[in-house]
């Protein structure tokens, strides 16, 4: 009897907190329409800026960054505040992350998802709660084609990169034998798909390892890659293994040379790998050099953060910029912001935008480039001409 | 299934297979010769481990050698090595007995039971896993060129390089160096005596609390050892690598019979053979299944592992 009357009670306590939460939640949200000018909303970045690979994110976040703090000193009276979400580039926790954005009714929208992994897990949470999320650098073609009515892409896939990265390396190369490895990740499988596709019959082995700081040791990978006598390696993943990777390729006497995508295309690769291994290596990114940039934005850049821009830093200032001029023309809730997103037309950093009606970055708007590692440095080599 | 892979390069596959288990051995001596005296796995082992991988990286630091820097001359080799390998030792060993003081003794003392020391196992290995991440902002630290990778000689027509050579070399002469130690010494009989009985022992007049802590600390040389010779092999450390790799050493010792020390050998070497034959036959993504596969099945038949017996029973 007494145990009853204790689980009644208890019933009743959880069922009037539950209720008190929701008229909570409801009365919060309800307030923040009312207020309607813009002022003191918010944008948020999701991605990764701790973490294996947290280059990339930190180089966007800090784009983002750039946007903002332009914005408020042009609009002094009426500022929008930046809310960092930092996701470790884990699918896991996205889901978490985005349900945070989701409830902070004052974001309007989101810069991110970084990468295509913790998108597949976050923006189904964004599409039904129709918060707009503007990804400067998840790269993977299908996140295009899950209808997701809030998807807005500012890079070109790697529809447009795998292709590029195989002509380059048939063309440029000139490679006959190529090996291609992939770290298993959404983004890194895909590209390296795309990679073989174009290749062909050119592509005389390939293996699958872990990524996400799984594995270290890539001894069985090298010894494949000796033994198949290729003379240049496609790497689909992110540069923390590409990094060990192309250390142990070296060590073991392997001097053909890597190729990789965006998620390789950071300094941390080299600090990786070493500067004389990594030497001549290619990188290729659905991004522009800062010397390509329009404007001035590679002076300011340098100037906020005392370093230059790094891979995503231009998209990463586009796509916030994208939300702060939809904010700044009035579109103050999340319906309007994000029919203004997905509608925008407009000359960026990185590119002459417009969107597909996926939201995707229009295939006429792409331009993919190659980096050479270069004394240590990563440098623009050219811009790689469309197939 | 691809067989042209594996045995198009056999010789290869086993020697670099047997330099990444000569690692997992030198690691799971840690568990195994805790386990034999203590029934305990120490799962903060693998944090011992990765105490004396930084170590050696930051003592080749100090030493002027930064990641890009390659070291040259024989005498300077051997010089860095055995700095390497001091410093590596020492900062293992010196954790290893922190976490005996702070993690187990107390528990020890108040009697306990197994599942709290496996707790704080667990939450000694986490913390000082994180500590290493945030003080190395989670980023991988590269190691300098102490060795150069050239190939020494060719069989079966399978290169064995210096590095591949100073990894099982190294491994294989300080495992007979313990058997010796354990078997030959008052204080490896002291072990083996607190390994069969500890209150026996008790009563003959060895005193247990020190022999423990001579368990942690050969655990801890012996990792720590592991650790400098990991950063020569891989050439890049991350904080979190001691997780999965403290999890192979423990599985090689279990495959080995846990508590046997030269079942620590057997399995390590193993565990790196099949997971190298399983990245050549199926793929590298397969080789974790493989190796786990292969170990429930080895289990199932010999349920004690290889050699089976504990550290006391062992007629090792």
């Amino acid at each position: 009897m007494r145990q009853k009357l204790v689980r009644l009670v208890g019933g009743v306590a959880i069922a009037a907190l539950a209720l008190g939460g929701a008229a909570a939640c409801k009365s919060d949200s309800a307030s923040n329409e009312a207020g309607g000018d813009g002022c003191g909303s918010k944008i948020a970045f999701f991605g990764a800026l701790t973490g294996p690979n947290a280059a990339l994110g930190i180089n966007m976040n800090n784009g983002v960054k750039l946007a903002l703090d332009q914005y408020n000193k042009e609009n002094a009276d009426c500022q929008v505040t930046l809310v960092p979400l930092d996701s470790q580039g884990n699918p896991e926790q996205a889901p978490g992350l985005a349900q945070q954005a989701i409830d902070d009714a004052q974001i309007l929208g989101v810069v991110g998802p970084a990468f295509s992994g913790e998108s597949e897990a976050a923006n189904p949470l964004f599409s039904e709660a129709g918060l707009v999320h503007v990804t400067p650098s998840a790269t993977r073609p299908s996140l295009a084609d899950q209808g997701w009515k809030t998807f807005v892409r500012t890079v070109g896939n790697d529809l447009s990169q795998g292709p590029a990265a195989a002509n380059y390396i048939k063309n440029v190369l000139k490679a006959e034998k190529v090996f291609v490895v992939d770290d298993q990740s959404a983004y890194g499988a895909g590209l390296a798909d795309e990679v073989k596709k174009v290749l062909g019959a050119a592509v005389v082995g390939s293996d699958k390892v872990q990524g996400d700081g799984k594995q270290s040791d890539f001894s069985a990978t090298v010894t494949q890659v000796k033994s198949s006598g290729a003379t240049a390696i496609y790497y689909g993943g992110y540069y923390a293994e590409a990094g060990l990777i192309r250390k142990q390729l070296t060590a073991a006497g392997v001097t053909a040379t890597l190729v990789a995508g965006d998620g390789v295309n950071d300094p941390s690769y080299i600090t990786g790998a070493g500067a004389a291994a990594a030497e001549g290596d290619v990188l290729t990114c659905p991004c522009m050099p800062a010397s390509e940039t329009g404007g001035t934005f590679a002076e300011d850049f340098k100037a906020l953060h005392g370093s230059e821009p790094g891979t995503y830093s231009d998209t990463a200032y586009d796509a916030a910029n994208i939300l702060l001029q939809g904010i700044k023309a009035g579109n103050t809730d999340r319906a309007k912001l994000l029919e203004f997103a997905r509608g925008y037309t407009g000359q960026g950093v990185a590119a002459n935008y417009k969107f597909t009606e996926n939201g995707d970055l229009a295939p006429e708007a792409v331009r993919v480039w190659a980096y050479v590692v270069k004394d240590g440095k990563i440098v623009p080599d050219q811009e790689i001409p469309k197939s | 299934m691809d067989f042209n892979t594996l045995f198009s390069d056999f010789g290869g596959y086993t020697i670099t297979g047997l330099t990444v288990g000569a690692i997992y051995a030198l690691v799971a001596l840690g568990y195994t010769l805790v386990y034999g005296v203590l029934r305990l796995i120490n799962f903060a082992h693998s944090e011992v481990f990765i105490a004396g991988a930084f170590a050696a990286i930051w003592g080749w630091a100090a030493l002027g050698l930064d990641r890009d820097s390659v070291a040259s001359g024989f005498g300077s080799i051997m010089l860095y090595l055995l700095v390497g390998a001091l410093i590596a030792a020492a900062a293992s060993a010196g954790t290893a007995t922190v976490i005996e003081r702070v993690a187990y003794r107390p528990l020890r003392k108040r009697n306990a039971p197994p599942l709290a020391f496996l707790i704080t196992a667990i939450g000694a290995s986490i913390a000082i896993a994180e500590a290493f991440g945030i003080y190395t902002r989670r980023l991988p630290v590269g190691a300098p060129t102490v060795v150069k990778n050239d190939v020494v000689f060719t069989v079966f027509g399978a290169e064995v390089t210096v590095v591949q050579l100073l990894i099982l070399g190294s491994a294989l002469a300080m495992m007979v160096a313990l058997d010796l130690f354990i078997n030959r010494s008052r204080i490896g009989r002291g072990i083996r005596a607190v390994a069969q009985d500890q209150n026996t022992a008790a009563l003959m007049g060895i005193n247990k609390d020190r022999i423990i802590l001579v368990v942690f600390v050969i655990g801890g040389v012996m990792a720590g050892v592991a650790g400098m010779l990991y950063d020569i092999r891989i050439g890049t450390l991350t904080y979190s690598v001691g997780f999965l790799l403290g999890l192979k050493a423990f599985t090689a010792a279990v495959l080995g019979g846990i508590g046997n020390l030269r079942g620590a050998l057997i399995g390590g070497l193993l565990l790196g053979l099949v997971e190298n034959y399983a990245s050549a036959l199926w793929g590298a993504n397969w080789k974790d299944l493989v190796a786990f596969v292969v170990l429930v099945v080895l289990l199932m038949f010999r349920p004690t592992g290889l050699l089976g017996e504990s550290l006391g029973r062992a007629r090792a």
